[in-house]
């Protein structure tokens, strides 16, 4: 049967096109490659070029013939052996029922071991129509619905267990030197986190511990080096990559979302990028623009990342373990400013902490608060006076952003009727903006109040003392915003 | 214009180049690893043997036949998107495999398709991810640019250029720290090697000794743009000068040269001496995507490439001239990669779409 070339579609867009030349005549040898015709839109001219060998045996549409429809046939092309009378054959096709065997050009083989069967071969001459029946229609409109991931609750502790005060600092390092212990492809890059014991110390005595091999320093090229432990994840080891602030990880960022998070989508579920990108994030204190920029709602955008910014040190460490066993990349947002701060950690052998499970840290009737990192401290200066004016506020702690465990917020919401959301990032598309949202769609039958998000300012962070510190929330912003929701003076 | 010939010429020149600046710092081997980049020499074109040639010919024509079918796929709207195709750059890919063992890794950007199939991925799993269908190698979720296979080591297949650099780097990080032999081949283009990333790969990667080899794939063009027009050093096998990586340029287009290439490269990075850059002086036939005039370059250029420097002509014509096949014996292989094409094909047309329900998988695990 003779093969048909069909006009081709330049682009998806593409609908016709004219035929503006013949590079072949009837009765021409064609090769796989040559050029047989030249196309044009009113883009571009295109050449044709046969995918078969043979000869060209009948022009079907002719040259200088404008608004050819792609999938049209332009031209038969004669195998080896078949003669004019083929042509007249295809040619008769189209009438008969369409029984006719496969083109050549699709050269349907069912070779019985497929998974799929095969649709029966079409008829030459039918070649739209074919095409259009192969085009397999997507199964219904109607999106399902992600499926929802079921996250346990924290572990017990069990009673009795000492209680140790640590610093968040060192709670980090102790969450990395056990999981490194526990796990020889775990290791750790970044600047300065060897030789120097890490710009911020969360690394000491990593070094020592686990050698030069586990303790990688490397110069300073974040995109790179992200980059570059993204692959050794593709490999499967556990990078714990640091940055030394998030600030720097704009120059990575493109690794970080195209390379680490979607991966494991883009390959179908083949290959994933199990690692942590871990470092100090958001304001320190009088570094400015550059340097003070929070990345919970950049991160918490993305699918195929997991975000996590604890407050306490237990959760720094618990949450850390996890981060490091958990086969996703997750993005681990610190705080210069809470390093040095100290909380009871619980002394037991294996403290993890599930991602995606937010923590009541006090439990109220009057008002809900929600707040994650360094937010945390407003919420908790500010309940202390609230508690004061007779306001029992309830306190949640995300400490993650992505899995957001809205659950916990709306139970919380449906007993308090009121909602105030606490970070220090940017205000637009906050954290914050995006519970609101949530609830309001939600629960908005259990709100008394609309909710009010405090954040940062809408302003780059300011250098001067009295700048910066207008351009961050404070407690009184929130004691402010729980008035407002609970209709105080 | 001969320009494979041309080529090789420039590249003798340029490495004796490299070989008069670096003769003083060349006195010892320690003294040449601390102050300079190794000199190395393209070794001369293999000589295949028979099965060798056979092997060449027949991976080269399914890549062939495979990009020509999906360009005819792409014209009738089965392939969607972006489709880049390789035809004119078989060599680089075949000859480079020829060299790996087990446990290689393969890295590339989106003119993917050649490598895949070199890695021995099955033409109708590339094939129906090109067309978005379920028994694609990404279940229809990654498309022409975006497809892995952890079975045959070929980690993509990425969309953004550049970025597959330090991933590959990454790979052989990973080597490196399992301590085995294996290498990295991180493949990108003449666009991509001015992409800042690459330069902080190849600065880790000679500071380490990680087993990686870069290999430039210079088809001439970044898209539209001549290689001339967008880079201040055009012999890009002298990018890694300063981080000490030796590199050379090698005719793309013949596949003995590649592997001869890929022989010393592979062997370098085994026994340890680190990264190495192999710029494969390559041409596509093709536009820079399906949607490509190419209006940027005569069709003389295009033509003159083709018929006289075709990777596929060369190795027919050397198999002929030594009487080791006949034209029955060649068409014999033409028909079965044609069946294997043309079977890949129609799994691509009539396989279904992906379930619905796989929007929400793979996300996460």
């Amino acid at each position: 049967m003779p093969t048909e070339i069909l006009m081709p579609a330049l682009s998806p867009t593409m609908e016709e096109g004219n035929l503006a030349k013949w590079l072949k005549k009837e009765g021409d040898q064609v090769s796989a490659g040559d050029v047989v015709a030249e196309i044009e839109t009113d883009k571009a001219t295109m050449e044709v070029e046969a995918v078969d060998e043979g000869t060209l045996g009948r022009i079907l549409v002719a040259e200088g013939t404008e608004g050819v429809k792609v999938n049209t046939p332009i031209a038969l092309l004669l195998g080896e052996g078949e003669s004019a009378e083929d042509l007249d054959k295809a040619a008769a096709a189209p009438a008969s029922s369409g029984d006719g065997p496969a083109p050549a050009a699709h050269e349907a083989k069912d070779d019985g071991g497929d998974d799929e069967p095969a649709t029966a071969a079409p008829a030459a001459g039918e070649a739209v129509a074919d095409i259009e029946a192969r085009r397999v229609p997507a199964e219904g409109k109607v999106h399902p619905e992600p499926r929802k991931v079921d996250v346990a609750g924290d572990p017990d502790i069990p009673e009795g267990t000492e209680m140790v005060p640590t610093t968040v600092r060192e709670a980090l390092r102790d969450a990395m030197a056990e999981e490194m212990r526990r796990d020889g492809d775990v290791f750790v890059m970044g600047e300065e986190v060897a030789e120097y014991q890490g710009a911020y110390k969360v690394t000491q005595g990593l070094l020592d511990e686990f050698g030069p091999k586990r303790v990688v320093d490397t110069p300073i090229t974040e995109h790179g080096f992200a980059g570059v432990g993204v692959g050794a994840a593709f490999a499967g080891l556990k990078p714990v990559v640091e940055f030394m602030t998030f600030n720097f990880a704009m120059q990575a960022i493109d690794q970080i979302v195209n390379s680490a998070a979607k991966t494991l989508y883009m390959s179908g579920g083949q290959m994933g990028a199990p690692i942590v990108f871990r470092g100090p994030n958001g304001a320190a204190a009088r570094v400015a623009a550059q340097h003070s920029q929070c990345y919970a709602a950049w991160y918490g955008h993305i699918p195929g990342l997991k975000v996590v910014m604890p407050y306490t040190a237990a959760d720094a460490k618990g949450l850390l373990k996890a981060a490091i066993r958990d086969p996703n990349p997750v993005i681990f947002l610190e705080n210069e400013i809470l390093y040095g701060q100290s909380f009871d950690v619980p002394k037991l052998d294996d403290f993890v902490l599930p991602i995606g499970k937010a923590r009541v840290h006090k439990t109220g009737k009057d008002v809900t608060i929600v707040s994650f990192g360094i937010g945390m401290t407003y919420a908790l200066k500010a309940e202390a006076e609230l508690s004061g004016m007779g306001i029992d506020a309830e306190i949640i702690d995300l400490r993650t952003i992505r899995p957001l465990d809205l659950d916990t917020v709306l139970d919380s919401v449906r007993k308090t009727n009121r909602l105030v959301t606490v970070e220090e990032g940017f205000p637009q598309s906050s954290v914050g903006d995006h519970i609101a949202a949530q609830v309001m769609q939600r629960a908005f039958d259990w709100l008394d109040a609309p909710v009010i998000t405090v954040a940062g300012k809408d302003v780059p962070m300011p250098y001067a003392a009295n700048l910066e510190k207008l351009a961050l929330p404070s407690a009184a912003e929130v004691i402010e915003a729980v008035k407002a929701v609970t209709y105080r003076d | 214009m001969a320009t494979a010939a041309r080529k090789s010429t420039s590249s003798k020149s340029s490495s004796s180049k490299a070989k008069s600046s670096t003769r003083s710092a060349s006195r010892s081997r320690s003294g040449a690893a601390r102050d300079a980049a190794p000199e190395l020499k393209a070794p001369a074109p293999l000589k295949f043997t028979k099965d060798e040639e056979f092997k060449a010919y027949r991976d080269m024509l399914l890549i062939r036949r495979f990009e020509e079918k999906a360009g005819q796929l792409y014209g009738m709207g089965f392939i969607g998107g972006f489709c880049h195709l390789y035809i004119g750059q078989e060599a680089v890919v075949t000859g480079m495999q020829m060299a790996l063992k087990e446990g290689d890794q393969v890295i590339t950007g989106y003119r993917d398709h050649g490598h895949m199939l070199a890695t021995g991925m099955s033409p109708r799993g590339v094939m129906a991810e090109l067309t978005g269908r379920r028994g694609g190698y990404s279940k229809g979720k990654g498309g022409s640019m975006h497809m892995f296979s952890k079975e045959k080591h070929f980690y993509g297949g990425h969309g953004i250029v550049g970025a597959p650099v330090p991933l590959g780097t990454g790979l052989a990080f990973a080597n490196r720290y399992r301590d085995n032999d294996n290498v990295s081949l991180t493949y990108f283009g003449d666009g991509a090697a001015n992409q800042g990333q690459v330069y902080e790969s190849f600065n880790m990667a000679a500071l380490w000794k990680l087993p990686v080899i870069f290999i430039i794939e210079n088809n001439r063009y970044a898209m539209g743009t001549s290689v001339a027009r967008s880079s201040a050093e055009t012999n890009l096998s002298h990018r890694g000068l300063s981080f000490k990586i030796p590199g050379i340029q090698v005719d793309g287009m013949d596949v003995r040269a590649v592997k001869a290439a890929a022989d010393m490269a592979t062997e370098r990075c085994r026994s340890g001496e680190g990264p190495i850059i192999l710029e494969m002086q390559t041409y596509r036939y093709r536009g820079h995507s399906m949607s490509d005039p190419a209006k940027y370059r005569s069709k003389d250029e295009v033509q003159k490439m083709r018929s006289e420097h075709d990777p596929i002509e060369q190795v027919k014509q050397r198999l002929i001239e030594r009487k080791w096949a006949d034209e029955d014996e060649l068409k014999a292989i033409d028909k079965e990669v044609r069946e294997i094409v043309a079977e890949a094909a129609d799994f691509a047309q009539t396989d279904p779409e992906p379930d619905v329900s796989e929007l929400y998988t793979d996300i996460v695990r």
